[in-house]
């Protein structure tokens, strides 16, 4: 009985958090892994990626400490409005249906999304024509969910997965025609891992602008003006001596 | 005509309950309304004669009925969902087989699975039913000189088909409220169309209690239709 | 012998997250449970009502339904009133809801309107006469209720808590939905990395099975001790 007692003041104690201080001196950032080289963890269990890297380095610029915390996508900014972390540093695009809930930092990336299908696939281009009756794989709630629910919605069907794994293997298993999204999360786990199983379908997105035109940005509570600012001149100055080409060398080399 | 007009303006301030939204809200309905209705007939039809099967006295024929019943009983539905979703994938050569076009689309595996489960819990409902038959009716049956199969079809069935109507009734509602489920492997039920409201515009409010309301109206839907069939079907055993 | 890829301590894990999650929801769900039964059987019109409206609306929603709209929007909630709290008063509350204690009280809140009919149902089943008689022993209302009320009740009820624990039990698969890494979550992950559903899913599968044939035996158990001066039934 006394066991049971602690258990569960335990649970109590887990539901009552202590205080915080809106000025920070820790970042707590929230990010949906894998999403390989975006973020993901290495087999040994680290944590990596071109957001976390350049995260960190924000950071240490600002002279705070900063700890990474794993969300699911499609709770990514509620749990960013729970509290739950400060910050969203995920592979979001900015637009301004996310706006009107969360604060965006200036653009540090853009990249454009990108229909894989497999290689044997009929598919030729990116069309209506194209794609009616196709069965289509995407991340819910991503920019690539909105669109292709809003362009292709009413005539092919649209598969929405909790991860980017989920998706991956319905789309292995030939449950998905074709699936959209970011083109470096698609060239490191579909041509990158497979030999030659799958390939791009018609041209890299970057528009329509409302969509995927602003590019990637750190998202905060609305109230956190203050922490934006700070991210932006970090930002700016890891831009400026360099440390932000080194980043982007590593992950994105050649291109 | 004006009620159109009168939707529009009503929609045309709400960010969230668009047009489109309550089109998915209404394909989850209809997705949520076939996936019960359909598992629930499949798991009917198998629940009868395993239910006669789990009655028999030949243990060769009660114990593996029963070992099922147990087995989809005594484990979560989802994992029966996720091992027939994905497990269907794994057998060698199922993509060239004239069934994959089916198990292809999400909403076949998820049948499968509510059905295997409604089946096993139809089949332990109906067995109590069969076991709690009067002794009196099956003597009435024997002296009438009735075989064992047209007792079984007259007498036993019948009257147990009518004392497992409210426990059949609760499982009608269970099943409803289990198919919310199916929204984890793509299907666009009503839980379904929720999770996509609510992801693209982060309005968890909205979007859960909206459908939190339509679940409950089809409870209560069907609760008084069995207290109805109850009503109809059970009047003898009232007392007077 | 089993090959789990490495798998095999975290889907351990995930077995103590299950069990404990199962076990701290059930305690919620008792305690709710007698307080919505009392309230229930209570005079006080008030109290009736919203005991009725509390069993009535949790028995209609899915499960899933209202674990979604707890965890993801009863944070919200909370953050609504301590950022007006803070807007106000200046002072800074923060009290945040993890993915293990919404759990608990989203099982636990959904289970203790199950519990509180089963209790209901089974107070009601005690007969008045045996309540009267202990009274007429000059026995107080506590003693009564100790004595005759409560044993005499659980007698009733275990049947039906078996059958609640049963399916809260397999009610905590959900929490791997909304991001609680228990067990049907780490297979789940590992079914999809290593592409072997069923070396993952079906031990979990075991194990549930194994909870709930040990608890079922626990039950006769406990119903053989209430029964004890009833004889068969």
């Amino acid at each position: 009985m006394k066991k049971l007692l602690t258990i569960s003041l335990l649970g109590a104690a887990m539901v009552a958090g202590t205080a915080q201080a809106r000025d920070y001196d820790h970042v707590r950032f929230g990010v949906d892994v894998p999403y390989e080289p975006m973020e993901y963890r290495t087999p040994e269990g680290e944590l990596t990626g071109f957001d976390i890297d350049l995260g960190n380095a924000l950071c240490a610029e600002m002279g705070v400490t900063c700890e990474w915390i794993e969300q699911e996508w499609d709770g990514i900014i509620p749990g960013l409005l729970a509290r739950n972390y400060d910050a969203i540093m995920s592979s979001m695009s900015i637009n301004d249906e996310r706006r009107q809930t969360v604060l965006f930092s200036d653009s540090y990336i853009t990249i454009p999304g990108a229909w894989f299908a497999p290689a044997g696939s009929s598919l030729e281009e990116i069309s209506e024509e194209s794609l009616a009756g196709k069965s289509i794989g995407v991340q819910r709630g991503t920019t690539y969910d909105n669109y292709a629910t809003d362009a292709y919605g009413s005539l092919a069907t649209i598969n929405r997965y909790s991860t980017a794994d989920d998706m991956v293997l319905d789309l292995e298993a030939q449950r998905l025609d074709i699936v959209f999204l970011e083109f470096v999360v698609g060239q490191s786990t579909l041509l990158d891992n497979d030999d030659g199983d799958y390939r791009v379908v018609g041209e890299m997105v970057t528009e329509p602008e409302e969509y995927f035109g602003e590019g990637f940005g750190i998202a905060f509570r609305q109230r956190d003006t203050a922490l934006a600012e700070r991210f932006n001149e970090a930002l700016a100055t890891l831009k400026e001596d360099g440390t932000y080409d080194e980043i982007f060398q590593r992950y994105f080399g050649d291109e | 005509m004006e009620l159109t007009t009168w939707l529009n303006e009503l929609l045309s301030d709400n960010l969230i309950f668009t047009p489109q939204t309550l089109g998915y809200y209404w394909e989850g309905l209809v997705t949520t309304t076939q996936l019960v209705f359909l598992s629930l007939l499949a798991g009917l039809v198998l629940a009868v004669p395993l239910a006669i099967g789990r009655s028999s006295g030949k243990r060769w024929i009660s114990l593996p009925i029963y070992a099922y019943t147990y087995v989809f009983r005594g484990t979560p539905l989802l994992i029966q969902l996720y091992i027939i979703y994905y497990g269907v994938v794994f057998f060698d050569g199922i993509q060239e087989t004239f069934l994959w076009p089916m198990l292809r689309e999400a909403f076949y595996p998820a049948l499968i699975a509510f059905t295997l489960n409604t089946a096993a819990y139809t089949t332990e409902i109906f067995r109590g039913a069969i076991k709690a038959t009067p002794r009196g009716e099956i003597e009435a049956a024997r002296a009438y000189g009735m075989s064992q199969a047209l007792m079984m079809r007259r007498i036993i069935l019948p009257s147990a088909f009518r004392r497992a109507l409210p426990a059949y009734g609760n499982e009608v509602i269970f099943m409803l409220h289990a198919s919310a489920i199916a929204s984890v492997v793509t299907l666009m039920d009503l839980t379904g169309a929720a999770r996509f409201v609510y992801a693209r515009f982060y309005a968890p409010f909205e979007a859960f209690l909206f459908v939190a309301v339509i679940y409950l109206c089809l409870t209560f839907a069907i609760l008084y239709l069995f207290r109805y069939l109850e009503k109809r079907l059970l009047a003898h055993l009232k007392p007077a | 012998m089993l090959d789990l890829h490495g798998y095999g301590p975290r889907l351990l894990e995930g077995a103590g997250v299950t069990l404990q999650l199962a076990i701290l929801s059930l305690i919620l769900a008792l305690v709710l449970g007698l307080l919505a039964a009392s309230a229930k059987m209570s005079r006080n019109w008030l109290l009736h009502k919203t005991a009725t409206l509390y069993t009535t609306i949790i028995r209609g929603v899915p499960d899933l339904v209202l674990m979604l709209l707890l965890f993801f929007g009863g944070q919200m909630a909370l953050n609504a009133v301590t950022d007006l709290i803070y807007d106000h008063t200046g002072v800074d509350l923060f009290i945040n809801l993890n993915a293990f204690a919404a759990g608990v009280l989203t099982i636990g809140f959904i289970f203790g309107a199950y519990m509180c009919e089963t209790f209901r149902g089974a107070f009601l089943a005690v007969e008045h006469g045996q309540i009267e008689a202990g009274k007429a022993y000059g026995m107080s209302n506590w003693l009564v209720f100790r004595r005759i009320r409560f044993p005499q009740m659980m007698r009733h009820a275990l049947p039906g808590l078996s059958n609640n624990w049963m399916v809260l039990l397999k009610t905590t698969a959900l929490v791997s939905i909304i991001g609680l890494t228990d067990m049907v979550r780490v297979a789940a992950e590992a079914s999809r990395a290593t592409h072997e559903p069923f070396t993952f899913l079906i031990p979990v599968a075991a194990i549930y099975l194994l909870i709930a044939s040990a608890s079922e035996w626990a039950f006769a158990r406990l119903q053989k001790r209430y029964d004890v001066g009833f004889g068969e039934h």
